[in-house]
Parts: C-alpha cells; structure tokens; sequence
C-alpha cells in the first residue's frame, strides 16, 4: 500500500522560494530555461552540495539569487574567471556559469574564449535574449542587423557574433543550442552537459518581449516562442559556421559539438607529475586547511 | 595557529623584496594565486608557480588583470588562501574587482610593486604613486588595509601580516612595495613554522539552514561558510541583507556599508603598526614609509650630526592611518617632514592628521629613482630653523 | 478521472500564456479572474483532457503552475474474487 506524496513542481527544490516571484517580465523566457536547469539537475543525480553557480550582471544574472545552491552573482563578465577559480580550488564542485550574451560574449569575452580553449571544467548556459536587457535594451554583440535598439535608434547595422561557431572555435568540448521552445531537448542538452568533462557550452535563445520585440513590434513572449516553434530546425551535428541568427531566419538548434580533450586540470597534472613525478604535491583541493 | 611547515622555506635566505613576499605568501598558507605578468612584480608569481607544486596548491596565469584579479576570489570561495601580485597599470584594472572583494568581504591579498606612473610610466624604475589608489581606487565607499614594507625582510613578515589581516577582518588587504625594495636583495630570516603565527579562515561553526552569511559578530566582521558543505550561499556584490540577498533600499545601504567601513574603523587600534624613533624630544619628526624611509634614516642621521633634534616616525599600515599618533606628535613638534616617491599623496594625509598644528613639509619626488639623502636633509634644515 | 492535473501558485503568474499555448491537449485558459498584480491568471478549461504530463510547469517562466499524473484510484483490499465467478469463466471456455 503507498502513500500518497504529496506533489510539488519539480522546479520549487532548487528555488529561493523567500524570493519569488522573481523580477523578469511577462512572457521572458529566463525563468523557462530555469525548468530545464532544475530538470537536468534531478536527472543527472547530481549531489546539489556540490554544485556552485556562478552568474555575472544582466536579467540572466540574477539566475544565482533565485537557486538554492551556492550562488555567486559576480561582476559584470567575470563569471567564467571566478568559476576558473572556484573549480581550481575545489574541483569536487560541479561549477555552472549562468549568464547572459553580452555578459559572456562582450565584456567577457576574452575570458570565454580563454577559458575555453584551456579546455577549465565548467558548464556555461548563456540565455541569448539578443540584447542587453536589464539596462534597457541596448545593442550587444549578439544582435542580429536592423533590428532598432536603445543604442541603435535607426537600426543596428553591427555584425553579430554566431556564438557555437565561436564557442567552438576556441575549444569547447561541448556545444549546443536550443531556444526556450524546446525545454526537453534543452534539459537533456545540459545533462548531458553535466556529464562532460570540460568546457560545455548550450546557447538558450530566449525572447526579451519587453524591449527586443517590443521596440521591433515582434509581438509579445509568447509570439515569440511560437516563432521559435516555426522556424527552429533540428539540426544535430551541423557545422556551426552555418548556423548563424538572422532578424527572421531559420534558428538552427541541436547538438552541435561532442568532442573529447583532456581538461585543464588533467594538463596541468599529468605535466607536473611528468616533469616533478615524486616531487609534485597533488592537492586535492587548495584547501586551507589553517 | 601556526603556519603549515609544507609552505614554510625555514632558513636565511639571500632573496630580493619579490622572492621574499611570495615565500611570505606560501608561509601564510596561500595555495592559490592568478596572476598576469607585470613589471616589476612579476617575480613573485614566477616564483609562486615554481614553489607551489611542490607544496601543494594552484598557480594560473590569467589573460589579464580583469581576470587574475577575480580568479583568485574564486578561488578562495572554494576553500583556499589566495593573492595576486600587479604593478600601477595593472592595478588600475583590479580596481573593480577589489571593490567586489570588499563588498562579498572576501579574503584576499593584492600585492603591488609600484613603478612610474601614470599610464605606462617607467616600468622598471621605482615610484610610490599608487597610495591613493589603493585606497580609494575603486568605487564608492569603503576601508582596506595596507602594509609598507621596507626591506626584503619586511616583504617576508608582512606579507604573513596581510593574510592574517585579511582573515580576520574578511577584507581585501594590499601589500605596497615599490621597484626598488622588490629588487633589492637582502638577507631574510624565516623562522621555523611553529613561530610563524597564521589566522585560520572564520569558517562559522554554525550549521546550514541556521547560518546567516552577512550577520556580523562582535567584532562587525561575519564568519565565512563554506563553499560545497549544503549552506546555499549566496555571494553579490549588490547591497544585501544578512541573508546575503539583494537588498536594494537606502536604510541597508547605510547599514551594510557604514558596517564595512566601521569594521576597519573601529578596529584601527588592532591594526595600525607603525615605527618611531627619538620622538619624545624631537623638533623634527620625519614620516615616511617604504624605500623612502631608508633614504630618510641618512638624512635623518645627517641632520643629527648637524645637531637638530629629528625623531623618526615610519608608516608600516599606510592604511588605516596613523591619524591619531600623528595628531599626538604634531601637537609637540615645529615640523613634519614628508618624503614620498610622489608628488604628494600621503602627505595629505599627515596635513589632514596634523591639522594645522606642526609645519608640514613635502620632499616630492615625480619618482624614478629613490630621492637624494640631502634632498630630505635640505627639508629637514629648512623646518627647523 | 483525468490522468493528471495541475496545480496554479496564482500570485506568481504573470499571464503570459506559455502554457495555454503549449499544452498539448488545451486543458488550459485564461481566465477573467486575476491576482493582487492585475494578471489574468490560467484555469484548467478542459481538466479531464489533462495527461499530467507537466509541459505547463516546463514552459511557465514564473514557476507558477505544475502538472502531475495523479495517482491512480486505490482498489478495494485485496480479497479473492467471488468464486461464483471463477466457474462461470470456466463454463465460458
């Protein structure tokens, strides 16, 4: 005979529930990409002790203050070097750079592409909403071109980043994109992230109805998702150079990059034990133990 | 507690003012340092990464100060004693960063080995114009603590000195050298570990669920959680409440900061270290700090000779400042003569201490090199007559 | 009895209509009543089409509502079946 549990939104373990409700909009898709983070912590069975997130400024940022985990909210595209060094000291943690695209890929990224290419075993989910939000709406590098910003009054004429083929380029072992249309392949997207050792990578591209769409009268949330819905095609193991965003183009989503290289700890180790063998103190972490 | 013998080189040693400060630093237990490779403080992390795998710790040199400066912040939520080492440019970058060190109140070491400025400067010639910046530097309101050696020997001890502060008192602590003092090479004496006092980290003894991260104790200063052990932290550097979440209204604001300029405030008696020499009688008193202050003892032993009455007085915590002390000796001298490799930076400080009651003279020096003996000698005649 | 239902935490909605919109049987509407912040808050419309499948709770931004299977009606105490019937299958074969 069992019991009757009580049902509970699958989400709520991992929330601040003394903080909701949260500050994004109506029909922002932040707290969307949130579920499936909450998702793919469940099913990967991860020990949640041990899993750090590390956010720098933005809508996305604000990520860390809402989860019931260790939480760091950093400065402005500093996430992914303070999670460098969270890792470093104390690799028992599992550490997740949730941010955002001009976070990560402005002022930060030099630090993405850095951290990256050492192959530093962290996980990045960088919510693309296509714009610098919380400040009011204002180009990031994201941006597809003639859309109008706050800082692009008559329309953005930059070029714009194609973040997997970046992301790949400077030695990602892992990357994918999803929109918050698809929250169970982007769940699974990242845990399967969660399982890889290195430097994983899953754009989210998500709307920001409150100034993106607005300003470019592309309806709201919701008419954004089911946008998502028409023009995103699945397309596993494509060659990120191909997939770049455009203003109303085809959005290609699905795994994209699934590769093995050993990580920066496991350089750094077989290194020292090569050349110091006897001599190298492997700390396990650099724990103070005083 | 007593420092852990794998960090501690027990012996005398012939090392130069750089090398010195990186063994203070594996002394006090630092296992983690990110560094970026700056004129002329270099040295210290070149070390620190040939020492620390044999000792057990981490070092990575970062792609740029932005970087190394928050790495190590990272590093020591994980659980570990960590610093960085920059020189002027450098250091202008950190300036951010050490303010989120302030406001998380996380325990850290920011060594600089100051060189010409502004901008680019003289990368291998010494100046002391970074003592402003380091104190003010970076954004809004709030207190560091800074210590000036003045010999390899002192880059050593207090280098020790600044871990300790910086645990105790859960802030960014700044080890100020200049060019010349961390290419000088001197004998330094390391003791053996059990006389080398270290300051554990104040992890709380408080379990999860209980344990409010930003609540102060007694002394104004928090104890630490720790990282991976179910306490749920949450770090910010927006104003927060005692939970640590963002609390963005005026009446916390006036809270949280006057608290975390108050902790170093208050406590200033516990931190202040100075060096005074034949104050009592002195008609002269020369406050200086650094590799001026060897400078200064000639001229000081100079004017001695000439038969004016000169009592020493060497700044070791520039800051917090020596205020009160300096107010007690202006009060009984003609003068205070001010020598810094600068044109003028904590002079301000011993007029604003000094409040009008003794004569105070700068020896400025737009740096380079370290002054001329009879340059302060000159100064310090002028006063006293 | 519906396969599933939903749960609605009212005072975190902010109507967006994400999971009108997504649930894959329509269970879900608007509804004209709304909560302290003016938002029109969703009401299961069709509560016997629910699955319990819990797209609603992937897709709500606001963590504002939940799907689950509900539990299955418990049966009576495990007795035998009535032995009248036992025969009666047999003679059927």
């Amino acid at each position: 005979m069992t019991t009757q549990t009580i049902p509970f939104n699958p989400v709520e373990p991992y929330l601040r529930t003394d903080r909701m409700p949260h500050i994004w909009c109506p029909g922002c898709g932040i707290g969307t990409s949130v579920n499936s983070f909450a998702r793919a912590l469940t099913d990967a069975n991860l020990d949640l002790k041990n899993v750090a997130i590390v956010s720098g400024i933005g809508c996305t940022g604000r990520v860390a203050g809402y989860m019931n985990l260790d939480s760091f909210h950093t400065t402005h595209g500093r996430a992914i070097p303070f999670a460098t060094g969270l890792k470093l000291a104390n690799p028992k943690l599992n550490v997740v750079v949730y941010s955002g695209d001009g976070d990560l890929f402005a002022i930060g990224g030099n630090h993405l592409i850095h951290a990256a290419r050492r192959n530093v075993d962290i996980k990045v989910v960088c919510v693309n909403n296509l714009i610098y939000a919380m400040t009011g709406g204002q180009t990031a590098p994201t941006t597809p071109g003639s859309v109008v910003t706050s800082t692009n009054p008559y329309g953005t004429y930059d070029p714009s980043f194609n973040l997997p083929y970046l992301v790949e380029a400077s030695g990602a072992v892992y990357v994918a994109r999803w929109t918050t249309f698809h929250v169970r392949q982007l769940a699974r997207s990242m845990q399967e992230m969660f399982k890889k050792k290195g430097f994983a990578f899953i754009e989210v591209i998500s709307p920001c109805p409150t100034l993106y769409q607005r300003r470019n009268k592309m309806g709201d949330g919701l008419d954004t998702m089911k946008f998502y819905k028409e023009v995103s095609k699945v397309k596993n193991g494509a060659p990120t150079s191909e997939v770049a965003l455009s203003k109303s183009g085809e959005i290609v989503v699905g795994k994209f990059v699934d590769r093995e290289r050993e990580d920066y700890r496991d350089l750094m180790h077989d290194r020292l034990t090569e050349v110091l063998g006897d001599q190298y103190v492997e700390a396990e972490a650099c724990e103070c133990s005083i | 507690m007593h420092a852990d013998p794998a960090g501690v080189l027990t012996g005398t040693h012939f090392l130069d003012g750089d090398h010195a400060c990186c063994e203070g630093a594996l002394a006090a237990g630092a296992r983690f340092s990110s560094g970026y490779p700056i004129t002329p403080s270099t040295e210290v992390v070149e070390r620190f990464a040939a020492r620390v795998p044999k000792v057990g710790g981490t070092f990575i040199q970062m792609e740029d100060e932005l970087a190394a400066s928050i790495t190590l912040q990272g590093a020591v939520w994980g659980g570990a004693k960590a610093f960085t080492v920059t020189s002027g440019p450098g250091f202008s970058l950190m300036m951010e960063h050490i303010g989120l060190a302030v406001m998380t109140e996380t325990p850290c070491v920011f060594v600089d080995v100051q060189r010409g400025g502004p901008s680019t400067g003289l990368p291998t010639l010494p100046a002391q114009g970074d003592m402003m910046q380091c104190r003010w530097g970076s954004h809004g309101d709030y207190e560091i603590i800074a210590l000036c050696p003045n010999s390899p020997q002192e880059c050593f001890d207090l280098t020790v000195k600044a871990f300790n502060y910086s645990e105790k008192y859960r802030v960014p602590v700044f080890v100020m050298l200049d060019e010349v003092v961390g290419h000088m090479t001197e004998k330094v004496v390391i003791p053996p570990a059990d006389q080398i006092e270290v300051e554990p980290r104040r992890y709380t003894t408080i379990p999860p669920g209980e344990f409010l991260a930003y609540k102060a104790k007694d002394d104004l200063v928090p104890d630490m959680p720790r990282t991976g052990e179910g306490y749920n932290v949450h770090v910010t550097g927006l104003t927060h409440d005692e939970r640590g979440y963002p609390d963005m209204k005026p009446a916390q604001q006036d809270k949280l900061v006057k608290r975390l300029v108050d902790k170093i405030r208050k406590n200033a008696d516990k931190i202040i270290l100075y060096e005074e020499e034949q104050i009592e009688a002195a008609e002269v008193v020369v406050v200086s700090y650094g590799i001026t202050s060897r400078v200064a003892q000639r001229a000081i032993d100079l004017a001695r000779e000439k038969g004016v009455k000169v009592g020493k007085f060497r700044i070791i915590t520039a800051w917090p400042f020596p205020e009160k002390r300096i107010a007690e000796i202006a009060a009984k001298v003609k003068a205070l003569v001010v020598p810094e490799l600068n044109l003028g930076q904590m002079v301000r400080e011993v007029e604003r201490a000094a409040a009008g009651k003794a004569v105070v003279r700068l020896v400025p020096h737009a740096g380079g090199t370290v002054h001329p003996p009879e340059q302060i000698l000159q100064a310090i005649m002028e006063v006293a007559r | 009895m519906a396969k599933g239902t939903v749960e609605i935490v009212v005072e975190r909605c902010k109507a967006c209509g994400f999971c009108v919109e997504f649930c894959p049987t329509k269970v879900l509407a608007l509804s004209s009543a709304f909560n302290s912040k003016g938002y029109h808050t969703p009401y299961m419309v069709h509560p016997e089409k629910c699955s319990g499948c819990d797209l609603c709770g992937m897709y709500c931004p606001d963590f504002a509502i939940f799907g689950y299977k509900q539990p299955a009606p418990a049966k009576e105490a495990s007795a035998p079946p009535p032995a009248v019937e036992a025969e009666e299958a047999q003679d059927a074969r």
